[in-house]
């Protein structure tokens, strides 16, 4: 309850939820280098965490993330063999191999 | 028992389905996220920063109704459809409700289908980000995008952002990039101070509804040191790869720029939103009338939040952009409705005061933040305004006679995966911009917010969407059993 | 002379630029606009393959030489954001699984017959043509002379080239005529009456309609149709691939939901998959069991599609005569009216030939067709005189 009572209160008091537990890590493939995220991450979160911006091939120049809610499909990745996953819907899961696509 | 079904596990059809279930309905909730909540519950408890989401406790009550329903996370609803017709006596005709659920677009999902007395589409919506010159290079996002990162994922689009656009929702994503640890370069809300205080009067975080939040958010500007323009928008997004900075300028009362007031600020993400647009499809495929026109196109609702189809009720951003305290209230009046509560009921007296006074306050909005026509002054013939397709301006403009399906086949402007959910207002916009300044047009026979005179008309013009979620063509198989009310 | 030509679908763009070219003074008349309805709700096949020997494969094959030609015509001359009719002579391959091996080798039989280039294709060579395709797949024949274009486009190129030909575009609905002496003098439209020697009624799936109100009823019916389109992906089929079963949807008069599944790959790179027949009226609302049924059939054709992701389907409504003939040629109650219509799941194809029939009946030109069988006096489609 001391969470909600922070949120809606006061942006002053970080609370003791929250930040200070360690989430538990994920660790995902990318194109077959292992990329850390933090467990419920989606793969964009995991991607953008660690610092990559672009991972797919448009007609004109890279793409990454825009709308982050599955509605524009910029951010198409293969994972686990399987192409057109949006990667900021799915949630980014131990062992998932997510390789780049390329739209000519 | 009436079987509701709800739509979309956000505001609006979380408070439908505690509605729903407190008048004693069989309730079936799906939705393709992967938990509910919508778009504006995502806080996660241990991944990210609890200052970011509001209205926790509300969530919580609703969460444990749900303990009630059938519910459907990370369902992709691609289909509804009435069904058979209802038992004599009853109001009219049940609907079937077509999912695949598993995990995102995975291959192979389980099929469910569901069948229902009521329907509750709570669909919301989506950002609408209007294109800008460079506006594809990565570190442009929505601003929506910007804020889910943040709320869902702890992480930032950019170091040094810049937000612009319309409307009070830039408020929050400030200050949520700034809790993620990005420096915002900059907040510029397009309206002027003469729109704003013609919408709203005195200042402009009066517009985001309870005060507290509104205070706090003006708070959280000046301690982040966040400078906040009005009349003020991004006109081009600089960069080779990447975003590296971005021209913004004084615009006018219309949005168009003011020659001469343009300058670059330097930064690696440009989170853009101009607005909102309805997630319309499951009501069009419905057949439920929609009303307006590319500026604010909506599903038509009476009193009771019932569309006009028989049994089909809407609630939330679909109905009109309001907010999430609307969302929650015509969410319960669509509840109680669908489940068979009379309207002049005393359970609905509180959700529709809040309503009918959050009503009032969408239409505040829309005259204070809406979009002006002058936009597509800042566009260059060749800006790519289809970003699935890659189709520039220039490209629509020489096609913008002919009429809209022949156009789109055409350049393919709004033919891509997106199904031209990103790029279908402004496209229209510009179709109908290009037709009214050229003489004698050869598509009179249309409108361009849709083809009303064309054999399959209806003024919905790219909102028509065959398919509601992406959907693998070895997943349209499977059992056509209802799969609800099984257990 | 003065020719109305009534709809700006393929079948009555290609006629005005028939029309023009030969001198003729041509108004084509539309009311929402060019490429507004069937023909951009379609898909682009020009195929000889799927036609039993009679008048209609001949019509196809004439109209197949002739496509190449004007496909290439019209790209040259395209000009300001014009788009290319996309043309590509790919070839089909058609396919048939276990049972269906006899009936699909006797059918390419009798179309070798009337000089339609079909050539069976041993394993080795089908799984270099289309490897993707079904291991179940029994008999494949590869039919050459199978292409494909982008129809929304090329109605569009036809019309624009009927324009640069001096043919005028009016956007107006036809509400009715005045005849003279039998003879159809004027054309009533939402934008006024005009003058006419002729009229050439291309109203597609709405000429039954059309025709009425110019005092000739013709018993055009429409046949729904659902097509797939896949997300866009590296190019994985080849030519046109089709199940044998096509043939006899197409032929059949059933009015209950038959599918057969064509599948494609588009420059776009998206896959077409096409279609369903349905008689149901104008209804617009096909639901889930057309999309349900072409999918499952495609999927047997090409597994790979199980994974691929469906964007979107569109439907439209086949312009179907009962005797399953396009009506072409002078109607025998008005004078100077004239139809081209009931070309059903052809019309993309059979537009070029059909246009050289009209230029035939309308000004005399020369043609080597036989125009008998298509001529709207015959009985069963209700203009006998
Ligand atoms: C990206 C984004 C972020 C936002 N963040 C905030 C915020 O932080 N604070 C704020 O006050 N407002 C925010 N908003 C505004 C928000 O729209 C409203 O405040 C509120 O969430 C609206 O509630 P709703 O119930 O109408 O719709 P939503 O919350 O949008 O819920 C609609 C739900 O329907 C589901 N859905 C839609 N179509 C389908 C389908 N075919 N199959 C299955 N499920 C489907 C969606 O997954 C979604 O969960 C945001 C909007 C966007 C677009
Ligand atoms: C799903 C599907 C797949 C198909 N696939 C193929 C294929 O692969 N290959 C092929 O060859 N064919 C195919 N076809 C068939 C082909 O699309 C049609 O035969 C062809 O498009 C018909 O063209 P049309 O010009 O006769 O009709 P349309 O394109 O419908 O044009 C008729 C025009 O008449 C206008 N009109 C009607 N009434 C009036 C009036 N009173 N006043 C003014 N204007 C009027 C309409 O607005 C319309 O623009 C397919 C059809 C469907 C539905
Ligand atoms: S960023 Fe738009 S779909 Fe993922």
């Amino acid at each position: 309850m001391s969470a909600a009572r922070n949120a809606r209160g006061s942006i002053r008091s970080t609370g003791a939820t929250g930040l200070t537990a360690v989430p538990a890590a994920v660790e995902i493939l990318v194109e077959g280098e292992t990329v850390t995220g933090r467990a419920g991450q989606t793969i964009a979160g995991v991607l953008l965490g660690s610092g990559r911006v672009a991972w797919r091939g448009a007609q004109h120049g890279e793409r990454g993330v825009f709308c982050g809610i599955g509605v524009c499909h910029d951010c198409l990745v293969t994972v686990n063999d399987v192409e057109g996953v949006r990667a900021c819907q799915r949630e980014a899961v131990d062992g998932d191999r997510v390789e780049r696509e390329v739209r000519e | 028992m009436t079987r509701v079904a709800i739509l979309g596990a956000g505001p609006a059809g979380l408070a439908a389905a505690e509605a729903a279930l407190a008048a004693g309905a069989q309730v079936t909730v799906l939705d393709e996220g992967a938990r509910p909540g919508g778009q504006f519950w995502r806080h996660r408890p241990g991944l990210t920063d609890p200052r970011m989401q509001h209205g926790v406790r509300r969530f919580e009550q609703l969460q444990s109704a749900l303990a009630g329903a059938e519910v459907h996370s990370g369902a992709a609803v691609w289909s509804v459809e009435p069904g058979e017709p209802g038992e004599p006596g009853e109001v009219g005709g049940a609907v079937v409700l077509r999912a695949a659920v598993g995990p995102a677009d995975g291959a192979r999902r389980e099929a469910v289908v569901v069948e229902a007395d009521a329907l509750v589409i709570a669909t919301g919506a989506h950002d609408l980000a209007l294109p800008i010159p460079g506006w594809t290079l990565p570190g442009v996002t929505t601003a929506g995008a910007a804020q889910a990162l943040a709320k869902r994922d702890g992480v930032s689009v950019g170091r040094r952002t810049l937000v612009a656009g319309a409307g009070p929702f830039l408020l929050p994503v400030a200050q949520s990039l700034a809790l993620v640890g990005s420096t915002v370069v900059g907040v510029h809300e397009a309206s002027r101070i003469g729109a704003l205080a013609g919408g709203w009067l005195p200042k402009p975080w009066q517009l985001l509804g309870k005060a507290g939040e509104l205070a706090q958010y003006a708070g959280a500007l000046a301690r982040h040191r966040i400078p906040y323009r009005v009349g003020s928008g991004v006109v081009r997004v600089l960069g080779d790869e990447r975003v590296e900075g971005a021209v913004v300028a004084q615009l006018d009362a219309d949005w168009r720029p003011r020659p001469g007031t343009e300058r670059v600020i330097e930064c690696d993400a440009v989170a853009l939103g101009h607005g909102f647009v309805p997630r319309l499809e499951a009501a069009i495929m419905l057949g439920c009338e929609v009303a307006g026109d590319r500026r604010g196109r909506f599903v038509v609702v009476d009193d009771g939040q019932r569309t006009t189809r028989p049994q089909v009720f809407a609630a939330g951003e679909v109905t009109g952009i309001g907010g999430a305290d609307a969302a929650l209230a015509e969410g319960a009046i669509a509840g109680y409705r669908a489940a068979g509560v009379a309207q002049d009921d005393q359970r609905l007296h509180a959700a529709l005061r809040v309503r009918d006074r959050m009503r009032r306050f969408a239409r505040r909005l829309e005259t204070a933040h809406g979009i002006r026509p002058g936009w597509t002054a800042w566009l260059d013939d060749d800006t790519i305004v289809c970003r699935c397709e890659a189709v520039a301006k220039r490209a629509i403009v020489e096609r913008a006679e002919v009429p809209l399906r022949a156009m789109r086949l055409a350049t393919r402007a709004g033919l891509g995966p997106c199904q031209a959910r990103t790029c279908g207002r402004a496209v229209e916009a510009i179709v109908s911009e290009a037709r009214a300044s050229a003489a004698g047009v050869a598509a009179a026979g249309e409108t361009v917010d849709g083809s009303s005179s064309s054999a399959q008309g209806g003024d919905v013009g790219f909102d028509r969407r065959p398919l509601l979620a992406p959907v693998r063509l070895g997943e349209l198989g499977g059992s056509d059993r209802p799969t609800n009310g099984e257990n | 002379m003065r020719i109305a030509v009534i709809g700006a679908g393929v079948v009555g763009a290609t006629c005005a630029f028939e029309l023009a070219e030969r001198g003729a003074e041509v108004v084509l008349i539309d009311r929402v606009g060019i490429a507004a309805e069937t023909s951009s709700r379609c898909e682009g096949n020009l195929l000889v393959s799927d036609k039993a020997p009679g008048p209609e494969a001949e019509l196809a094959i004439h109209s197949n030489a002739r496509w190449r030609a004007l496909a290439e015509r019209l790209d040259a001359e395209r000009e300001g954001g014009q788009p290319e009719t996309e043309f590509e002579a790919k070839g089909g391959v058609v396919v048939a699984f276990p049972g269906g091996e006899e009936a699909l080798r006797r059918f390419a039989a009798t179309q070798r017959g009337i000089g339609v280039r079909a050539e069976e294709l041993g394993a080795e060579r089908l799984l270099a043509a289309e490897p993707h395709l079904s291991p179940e797949v029994v008999v494949a024949i590869h039919y050459p002379d199978d292409a494909q274009l982008q129809p929304s486009n090329a109605t569009q190129a036809l019309a624009a080239a009927a324009i640069r030909r001096g043919a005028r575009l009016v956007v107006a609905e036809v509400t009715g005529s005045r005849a003279e002496a039998g003879r159809i003098a004027a054309i009533e439209t939402t934008a006024g009456a005009i003058e006419v020697d002729a009229v050439v009624n291309c109203a597609g799936p709405w000429a039954g309609e059309l025709g009425r109100r110019l005092g000739a009823p013709l018993d055009i019916r429409p046949r729904r149709g659902v097509v797939l389109v896949t997300t866009p992906m590296p190019q994985r089929v080849f030519h046109k691939v089709y199940d044998a079963d096509y043939v006899g949807a197409v032929g059949s008069g059933d009015a209950t939901l038959q599918t057969s599944t064509v599948v494609e790959s588009t420059p776009g790179g998206t896959v077409l998959i096409g279609s369903s027949r349905e008689r149901v009226g104008f209804d617009e609302h096909p639901g889930v069991d057309p999309v349900r049924a072409i999918a499952a059939k495609a999927t047997r054709l090409f597994p790979f599609l199980e994974e691929t992701i469906l964007l979107r389907s569109y439907f439209g409504f086949r312009p179907y005569a009962p005797d399953h003939l396009p009506v072409i040629g002078e109607d025998p109650r008005v004078g100077g009216l004239f139809h081209a219509t009931g070309h059903e799941g052809a019309g993309i194809g059979l537009a070029p030939a059909t246009a050289e029939l009209v230029a035939h009946a309308v000004l005399g030109a020369p043609t080597s067709l036989d125009p008998v069988p298509f001529l709207p006096g015959r009985p069963g489609i209700g203009a006998a005189a």
